[in-house]
């Protein structure tokens, strides 16, 4: 009851308050004009200015290849990269609908006739490699959680285990994809011999080094956000009495949320930019591999299919870099 | 034997790279029985805290120790209960939330549905039903004080624990709580331990008022037994000669024992039985 005559009375107060100011709505509209300006104007005008010198500055660029191509010849091979998706869309349902009406003659002719049923074994798009790549990411960026974060808990808990991953952490952690790739390929090679399973060799190598090279970053932030804990919020862990599990779960664990979202966002920025390096070593039918193909085609629209792999390379980092903010935002208790 | 004993108790901290030690508390000896509610007053930095986390089991002290029923307290256990003075709330989780973790610890064999009625039952307590699914970051100090104390009751701890648990409420909510807090007392005979900076709000619920001495090294000053009869009623103590008496006693001691008295709220010492500035019977705002 004591709360309501207060708050009754505060609000009173308050509505004298917002009499006063008379013209905030003017002066809003201009805030949001300025604001528009600001956060949209000035990022359109530089990427026009980009655009302007890119195509100024590319025919004056010979190369083995040709001139560099300038925007619109990225733009036009982007075109037909997804044209051909589609053509090869459209050849692959016609081969699976011709093999269909085939079994059914062959059945029709003879009834104990065994259905063979191939697989479309056409090249893979463009489309199909950024889905391919997308999925290899993926798959690094979990294993490498499922790994780090459990040991960066471990770490930031226990004082002794930190110390003694510490060498660790410090001496792989500037390693390059690059010098992980043939030591990865000779060991799935070896103990991944079966062969006719469903999941390519060179995917699983591309995603172990992807893991190798991205889950530093998560590591390190979870030891930290796990050792930095509010003490008085061990204080009431331990006036609660919580048990060993009951403290990971429902103290640790959240309280060190926004710092394990952090080090998942880097790790995922970091897998992104190694994944495109080891899908061309380790020949993963991915973003990687395009390049890597196009680039050894030397045909004269391989640079401008190269750009629009860049591009693409870069927008999906972005996106991705985004969405792991809004997962951030979703975790993050503090104001 | 007691239920809770301190024998000659002392902790300093330790702080910085240097190793400088501060003595806070200094020979502490204090007994209390079951069921008996003590309060102790002190300056801000006197070491009140750091009592309480020794008696908690948070700090183990340096010399001295600290027997609950003869045995002694290491670490922090479910049959004691604190309310801390920061509130410590868990940001992730909402009201409901935090007092629920701590119901589920404190029973871990009741149905759900009773876990649930527990927790609904001491949040309603401390009138915050309209908050109860509310964050703390949503929640002002008051409100935030006011889970901690639902939190630490709903536990139905054997000993409570409460450090300074009123301080950031106003008046009447003040005295809403402390009603509860009396009430609960009345009910279960729980041992209680309340800091408290209102020397009023001492006399209104404590059997003993100890003072807790200036620091460095602060020692506990000479007991006040306070024998007015229960319930006690606000309104009346006001013109109560003894309680004036015993207040001004206190006030004395304190005043006596350091100089100024910056940053202790020493009640203002007026014409108070006309006017009543202080507290409303909080009966007479529940109609
Ligand atoms: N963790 C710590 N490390 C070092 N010194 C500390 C620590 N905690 C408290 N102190 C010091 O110990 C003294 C007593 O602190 P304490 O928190 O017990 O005081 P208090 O009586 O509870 O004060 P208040 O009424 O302001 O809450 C203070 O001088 C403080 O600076
Ligand atoms: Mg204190």
């Amino acid at each position: 009851m004591s709360d309501r005559m207060i708050k009754n009375k505060k609000g009173q107060v308050s509505l004298g308050a917002t009499a006063f100011p008379p013209n905030g709505l003017s002066l809003k509209a201009g805030d949001i004009l300025l604001k528009l300006w600001v956060s949209l104007g000035i990022p359109v005008a530089a990427f026009s200015i980009f655009i302007w010198l890119w195509s100024a500055g590319a025919a004056s660029v010979q190369t083995s290849l040709g001139t560099l191509p300038g925007p619109q010849a990225v733009f036009a091979q982007a075109g037909t990269l997804w044209q051909e998706h589609w053509e090869e869309k459209g050849k692959e349902k016609e081969f699976y609908f011709k093999q269909r009406e085939q079994n059914a003659q062959k059945l029709a002719q003879d009834p104990a006739y065994q259905v063979k049923a191939r697989k479309y074994t056409g090249k893979p798009t463009y489309l199909d490699q950024i889905i391919t790549s997308l999925i290899t990411v993926f798959t690094g960026f979990v294993i490498a959680s499922l790994v780090a974060i459990p040991i960066g808990i471990l770490c930031g808990l226990n004082r002794i285990i930190m110390i003694a991953f510490n060498p660790f952490i410090q001496i792989f952690k500037p390693v390059s994809p690059l010098a992980w790739l043939p030591l990865v390929t000779m060991i799935v090679s070896a103990v991944y011999t079966t062969q006719n399973g469903g999941i390519e060799k060179c995917f699983i190598i591309s995603a172990i080094t992807v893991s190798l090279c991205s889950l530093w970053p998560t590591l390190i932030n979870t030891a930290q956000g796990v050792s930095s804990i509010d003490k008085d919020i061990i204080n009431v862990s331990r006036v609660l009495n919580l048990g060993w599990f009951t403290h990971v779960f429902k103290i640790v664990l959240p309280s060190s949320l926004p710092l394990i979202f952090t080090g998942l966002r880097i790790s995922l920025g970091v897998g992104w930019m190694v994944l495109i390096a080891s899908e061309m070593l380790a020949q993963n039918p991915g973003l990687g591999k395009f390049v890597w193909d196009e680039f050894q085609n030397g045909s004269s629209n391989s640079l401008a299919r190269i750009m629009v792999a860049v591009l693409t390379i870069g927008v999906l980092g972005f996106i991705l870099d985004r969405l792991m903010v809004l997962l951030q935002k979703t975790v993050n208790f503090q104001k | 034997m007691a239920f809770l004993e301190l024998n000659n108790v002392s902790k300093s901290y330790v702080s910085g790279p240097g190793g400088k030690r501060l003595p806070v508390l200094e020979n502490i000896n204090l007994k209390v029985e079951e069921g008996e509610f003590i309060a102790i007053v002190g300056f801000s930095g006197s070491g009140k805290t750091t009592l309480i986390s020794l008696i908690a089991g948070l700090l183990n002290p340096d010399e001295g120790e600290i027997l609950l029923r003869g045995q002694p307290v290491l670490s922090p256990g479910p049959d004691r209960g604190v309310v801390f003075q920061n509130y410590s709330l868990l940001p992730w989780l909402s009201v409901y939330g935090n007092v629920r973790l701590a119901v589920g610890k404190a029973f871990p064999s009741w149905l759900p549905r009773q876990k649930d009625r527990q927790t609904h039952k001491f949040i309603d307590l401390v009138k915050l039903t309209p908050a109860v699914a509310k964050y703390p970051r949503e929640l002002s100090g008051g409100m935030r004080q006011r889970v901690a104390v639902a939190r630490a009751l709903a536990m139905n701890p054997q000993m409570l624990l409460l450090d300074e648990p009123l301080s950031a409420l106003d008046a009447l909510t003040r005295a809403t709580l402390q009603d509860e807090i009396e009430k609960i007392w009345e009910k279960e005979r729980k041992t209680v331990i309340l800091i408290t900076n209102d020397v009023d709000e001492g006399i209104l619920l404590a059997d003993r008022i100890i003072p807790l001495n200036p620091g460095p090294s602060a020692t506990l000053g000479p007991e006040f037994p306070i024998t007015l009869p229960r319930p006690r009623n606000r309104q009346q103590l006001n013109h109560d000669a003894r309680y004036k008496m015993i207040r001004n006693q206190i006030i004395e001691y304190l005043m006596d024992v350091r100089g100024d008295v910056a940053g202790f709220r020493v009640p203002e010492d007026l014409v108070l039985p006309d006017l009543e500035p202080r507290y409303v019977s909080s009966d007479s705002l529940k109609g």
